[in-house]
């Protein structure tokens, strides 16, 4: 589906990317990881055609640079740094959609299930809106639009745990029919949304390797975590992934979504020494549900 | 098509909330009325009064105004959104190039002749409320000859925003122009060359090159067929030309000067790195 053939790029004589070959099938959901500087955002504007490169890349077939609209209608983008745009969020989806010849609704049906109030914010500037925000509607007009690619930097990394959850259950129901790429320099950030993973440093790649994983993308684990002292900090983190205190004094209790786990897994790490018990259990009636 | 309405209609909207834009149109509007007031149209100089003798102030002050005005808020389009990073994401949607930047283009053009156009509109209406006659042939030609200049600064400042990888050096760029533009005029530099007695082949030949310069003298001719105004320069110009025939190439030269420009700035844009 998607090639790139020893693509290298030059950056006032410093290679960015070095001989890059990729080869990536319908239904991989690829992780692209690697520190700052890799070369990960670089090779994304080659596969967006916004970059002049040596070696060719190829989106079925066809060239991004030259056969611009045939390959973007197909790929639906979520950049890490939102764009400063000053136009008002109504305006941003109506020509996106306009563009893409698609339902404004349906980017803000996406967006309204990530918990944005479109209605509120509708007249408010892009760029006023906090890291959130924009990150929820720029997703909202990625999965919003009929597209073939899901191509996305750091997507989760502004988003709440519950709205990390709904993205999680949106990436799943694409899953079967979607390519998906997701940029982050740390893995546990994508680790289970992935099925593939691909490692940049300094331009080339060093790992390209399959993973399988068994938690299903719109999974929920119930989580039990007892402390052995109360400790505000611990306390505040669990807060914020919407735990609340359960029946013993020091015990919270919460959901996490599946993809997450590791991500909540580190969190726990970090306060391993106030941890007195820890129980992570699939949630079975949403196992029930899925089944 | 629809791409390129949507680009222009976005551009458009952008523009029309911005600062530059309330004090652009407040200067060009503004101007109109200021010169109503001054009672501008009331008085007789040199033969020329009413209407006709406002329009003639206005376009001159035009010719000065609206090259600068319009280069230094048309090389802030490209170069402004690839210098804040707004490239990455809106030129990744499926909009072609061509209609991003004509688009913008056409879109930009419209919103910096608006003003200009409403205040020449509010002059005919001014001048038919109070009963003043209106010389609606020259303003037809000072419309036009106001769409040629605007278009080719416009042509000339999108392609100096397409090379520019800053605003600060594409500000600089045009301001540059501009000023050299300015500096070869009859009223100065071109003048001087008369009086040092340079072939009058290559002063004329500036001030052919020059669109400020084509459209000044093309703004005189309307009003001073015989150019009496320029002197014996106007031998050359009614001998090769004849007055229709220069007015002709003031609104085409400049027009096609600013179309060379823009696909310049097109080409420069499609070949390079976008963000």
């Amino acid at each position: 589906m998607i090639k790139f053939e020893n693509v290298s790029k030059t950056f006032k004589k410093r290679p960015v990317l070095d001989q890059v070959s990729l080869h990536i099938k319908e239904q991989n959901r690829i992780a692209l990881v690697g520190s700052n500087g890799a070369g990960k955002t670089t090779l994304i504007r080659c596969l967006l055609g916004e970059y002049n490169y040596e070696g060719s890349v190829e989106v079925l077939g066809k060239n991004p640079r030259i056969d611009r609209r045939d390959v973007l209608k197909r790929i639906g983008f979520v950049p890490q740094l939102p764009p400063p745009l000053k136009m008002p969020v109504g305006e941003l989806i109506r020509f996106s959609a306009g563009i893409c010849g698609s339902n404004p609704a349906a980017m803000e049906d996406v967006a309204t299930k990530l918990g944005l109030d479109i209605a509120q914010i509708r007249s408010q500037s892009f760029v006023k809106l906090s890291g959130g925000q924009k990150q929820k509607l720029l997703i909202g007009i990625a999965l919003g639009r009929e597209c073939d690619v899901l191509m996305m930097d750091e997507p989760a990394a502004n988003l709440d745990p519950e709205a990390r959850h709904i993205f999680f259950n949106l990436l799943a129901e694409r899953q079967k029919n979607t390519t998906m790429i997701l940029s982050s320099h740390r893995l546990d950030e994508v680790a289970s949304l992935v099925n593939r993973v691909v490692e940049l440093d300094r331009g080339k790649i060093v790992l390209d390797d399959y993973v399988a994983d068994q938690v299903d993308m719109d999974s929920i684990l119930i989580c039990r975590v007892t402390m052995n002292r109360d400790e505000a900090s611990f306390a505040n983190a669990l807060k914020e992934w919407k735990f609340k205190p359960g029946l013993g004094e020091l015990t919270w209790e919460g959901q996490v979504a599946g993809p997450d786990r590791l991500r909540f897994l580190g969190v726990i790490s970090r306060y391993a020494a106030v941890v007195k018990s820890f129980a992570l259990e699939p949630n079975e009636k949403s196992q029930e549900a899925a089944q | 098509m629809k791409n390129l309405l949507l680009t222009a209609r976005l551009d458009m909207s952008e523009s029309l909330r911005s600062k530059w834009f309330s004090l652009y149109a407040i200067i060009f509007g503004g101007l109109i009325v200021v010169l109503f007031l001054s009672g501008v149209s009331d008085s007789r100089v040199m033969g020329f009064t009413g209407l006709s003798r406002l329009l003639l102030i206005y376009i001159q002050i035009c010719m000065a105004l609206l090259p600068v005005f319009i280069l230094l808020t048309t090389v802030r389009s490209v170069a402004g959104d690839r210098e804040a990073g707004v490239f990455e994401y809106l030129l990744s949607l499926p909009v072609p190039l061509s209609a991003w930047f004509w688009g913008k283009t056409f879109g930009r053009f419209a919103v910096v002749f608006l003003p200009v156009l409403g205040a020449m509109v509010l002059a005919a209406v001014w001048g038919m409320v109070k009963g003043i006659e209106v010389p609606w042939a020259s303003l037809g030609l000072y419309v036009a000859l106001l769409i040629s200049l605007a278009w080719c600064f416009l042509g000339i400042g999108m392609m100096i925003s397409s090379m520019a990888r800053s605003i600060d050096i594409a500000q600089g760029a045009a301001f540059l122009v501009w000023l050299l533009l300015l500096m070869f005029m009859d009223l100065i530099l071109l003048g001087l060359m008369v009086k040092a007695s340079w072939p009058p082949e290559i002063v004329i030949g500036i001030s052919l090159v020059n669109p400020m310069q084509v459209f000044r003298t093309a703004a005189l001719v309307l009003f001073d067929p015989a150019l009496m105004i320029m002197g014996p320069a106007a031998f050359v110009i009614l001998d090769n030309f004849g007055t229709e025939g220069f007015v002709s190439f003031a609104i085409v030269y400049p027009a096609v000067l600013g179309t060379i420009a823009a696909s310049l700035g097109y080409l420069i844009f499609r070949r390079g790195d976008l963000p």
